[in-house]
């Protein structure tokens, strides 16, 4: 492995602690250090996709592409910002803001809370979300949710079904098939489900 | 219900079941109706992904752990350096003499002998095994191995190979200080490649080239040839096909398990205590892993000969593969990973995907019937 904590001072753990919202604790920050070395391995300061693609288990997963667009080029405190959405730690910070926003908004009471539902960093929301729009105009089309569900099913189920599935589930909750989508609607829509997003960051 | 292929045969065939391992995302005992959160809720997924870049079982086969420095004190770095001295300072030259003292000897003996003696066959090759033998045991007394064989040593049998799990290219040298091998091993460059041609192609051993598709089925070819043959040295292959780091095996490769022969397990474990014989090829060459080896104190390990196994009626190489891994691996205290050593070297194949796709797309259908 080679590249120990010593590379990485007291200073450069709390900046990135500060950048990821003290998502992680210090020797998880250490801990992924290590694990961003490993990655890199030609040490160029940043994981190339092609390094990401090296891990089986990650090259193997049907959205490894999309996220690779996330993730290609990002230095340690990127990638540690980026890791952030999986933590299962909420900043103090955070909850207080929600806290702010009951007591001085009771009206927003309704639209508010379901947004910042504490139990999901929104930075997962952003994440998941940028999965889907994969253009990048903040909008999710019926065509970007075709493709990822392309990415998911492959061959195993035929177009005309995928696009028969979307448009179904899309007038059931009240949608048409011209209707885009953002972030707000997604926290609406996945608001009260039991979404998995929690990674555990192993300790050395 | 059209559009859903059923998994092919090959697909199962080829490898073990990975859904034993590898846990799938949609775990729901009662199919429910389809909602747009359930189209829209990748998060199992991404979760997999993240959880993936964190931390996964393939490159845990491969790390190495830096030794924890335990001179760090203000009588124990004294004594720290002072084996550093006699290591660097005494040791080493030493191993280095005794070294070339052996190759010396060694090639007095062997080209002689190699060369001038024709017609003795067996005598010849008898020799020539004998030359290996000793010449490996001066390789292992140059790095003070302390080495302890359990079991019965292996014998000279035709219908037999040898399988060890693979933690360096020290595995072949001090099993074969014991029995002259003829070993199965990758074509290395420099002076590995010099003594793999010259000295090496006596005991019988067998090349391969990772990068050469068709190379599997002339090797496969060779190595029926050579199990078939009487007088052929015993035959050892590391089914991992790459280093592993002696904590973990990989997935064994069935071609030494479909020869319809008697399959000896060998395992390996070495003791960290004073050096770590990982040889991560990516990291160092073969070169400075020796010096490595030759500047510790000793290298500790242990041998287990285990019982020979025969393929079980009804049972394919694949699976045949697994149990002799089940039994290397409990014996040496190592854990089995469901991947292929050389996904090292190459990207997982994309059938893998294909199957996490198929399980995706087999609940949205499901779940599509359910009114």
């Amino acid at each position: 492995m080679g590249n120990t904590s010593s590379m990485l001072t007291q200073y450069d753990i709390e900046e990135v602690q500060e950048h990821c919202n003290h998502a992680f604790s210090q020797q998880e920050i250490v801990s992924l250090y290590h694990r961003f070395c490993q990655l890199d391995r030609n040490s160029s300061g940043f994981i190339t996709g092609d390094e990401f693609l090296s891990v089986p288990e990650f090259a193997v997963n049907p959205l490894s592409q999309r996220l690779l667009r996330m993730l290609d080029g990002l230095n340690f405190k990127e990638f540690v910002a980026f890791l952030s959405a999986f933590s299962p730690r909420i900043s103090l910070q955070q909850k207080i803001e929600c806290d702010h926003y009951v007591f001085i908004f009771p009206i927003f009471f309704f639209f508010i809370l379901p947004l910042f539902a504490v139990e999901h960093h929104i930075l997962f929301w952003v994440v998941l979300f940028k999965v889907y729009d994969f253009n990048s105009n903040g909008k999710v089309t019926f065509d970007d949710i075709l493709s990822v569900l392309r990415d998911l099913t492959g061959s195993f189920i035929s177009e005309q079904q995928r696009q028969e599935v979307i448009t179904r589930v899309l007038e059931e909750a009240g949608y048409r098939r011209d209707s885009s989508l953002v972030l707000s609607d997604f926290m609406r829509i996945l608001g009260s489900s039991q979404l998995k997003m929690e990674v555990e960051v192993p300790i050395d | 219900m059209g559009g859903l292929d059923s998994s092919s045969m090959e697909t199962d065939l080829d490898r073990p079941n990975i859904e034993e391992y590898l846990t799938t995302e949609t775990i729901r005992e009662v199919p429910k109706k389809l909602h747009l959160s359930d189209l829209l809720d990748i998060s199992p997924t991404l979760t997999e992904a993240a959880g993936a870049i964190v931390d996964d079982s393939f490159t845990r086969c491969f790390k190495s752990n830096s030794p924890e420095p335990w001179n760090w004190n203000i009588y124990l770095f004294p004594l720290w350096c002072l084996g550093v001295v006699v290591r660097y300072g005494i040791l080493f030259p030493a191993r280095v003499g005794v070294l070339a003292l052996g190759w010396i000897v060694f090639f007095a003996a062997f080209l002689p002998v190699h060369f001038l003696i024709r017609g003795h066959d067996k005598w010849r090759r008898k020799i020539e095994r004998k030359l290996v033998e000793m010449m490996c045991s001066v390789f292992v007394a140059s790095w003070t191995g302390v080495i302890k064989y359990h079991g019965p040593r292996p014998s000279r049998r035709p219908q037999q190979v040898f399988v060890a799990n693979h933690t360096s290219m020290i595995d072949f040298i001090i099993l074969e200080q014991m029995t002259a091998f003829a070993v199965i091993m990758q074509k290395h460059p420099g002076w590995v490649g010099f003594i793999q041609k010259t000295i090496l192609e006596s005991v019988g051993c067998i090349w391969f080239n990772r990068t050469e598709s068709k190379d599997r089925e002339v090797v496969a070819t060779k190595i029926r040839e050579h199990t078939q043959g009487v007088d052929n040295n015993p035959l050892l292959i590391f089914p991992e096909g790459t280093c592993v780091n002696n904590h973990y095996t990989v997935m064994f490769k069935k071609g030494a398990f479909e020869l319809g022969c008697a399959v000896c397990p060998v395992a390996i474990k070495y003791n960290k205590i004073f050096v770590d014989a990982f040889w991560n090829s990516k990291k160092q060459s073969f070169t400075t892993h020796l010096a490595q080896l030759m500047t510790s104190w000793a290298v500790v390990c242990d041998v287990w000969y285990l019982e020979p196994q025969y393929i079980r009626p009804g049972e394919i190489p694949i699976e045949f593969a697994e149990r002799v891994r089940d039994m290397i691996s409990v014996r040496a205290g190592l854990k089995k990973v469901p991947w292929d050593g050389y996904l090292k070297y190459f990207r997982p194949s994309p059938k893998l995907t294909e199957r996490k796709q198929q399980i995706f797309a087999e609940s949205v259908l499901k779940r599509l019937e359910e009114k």
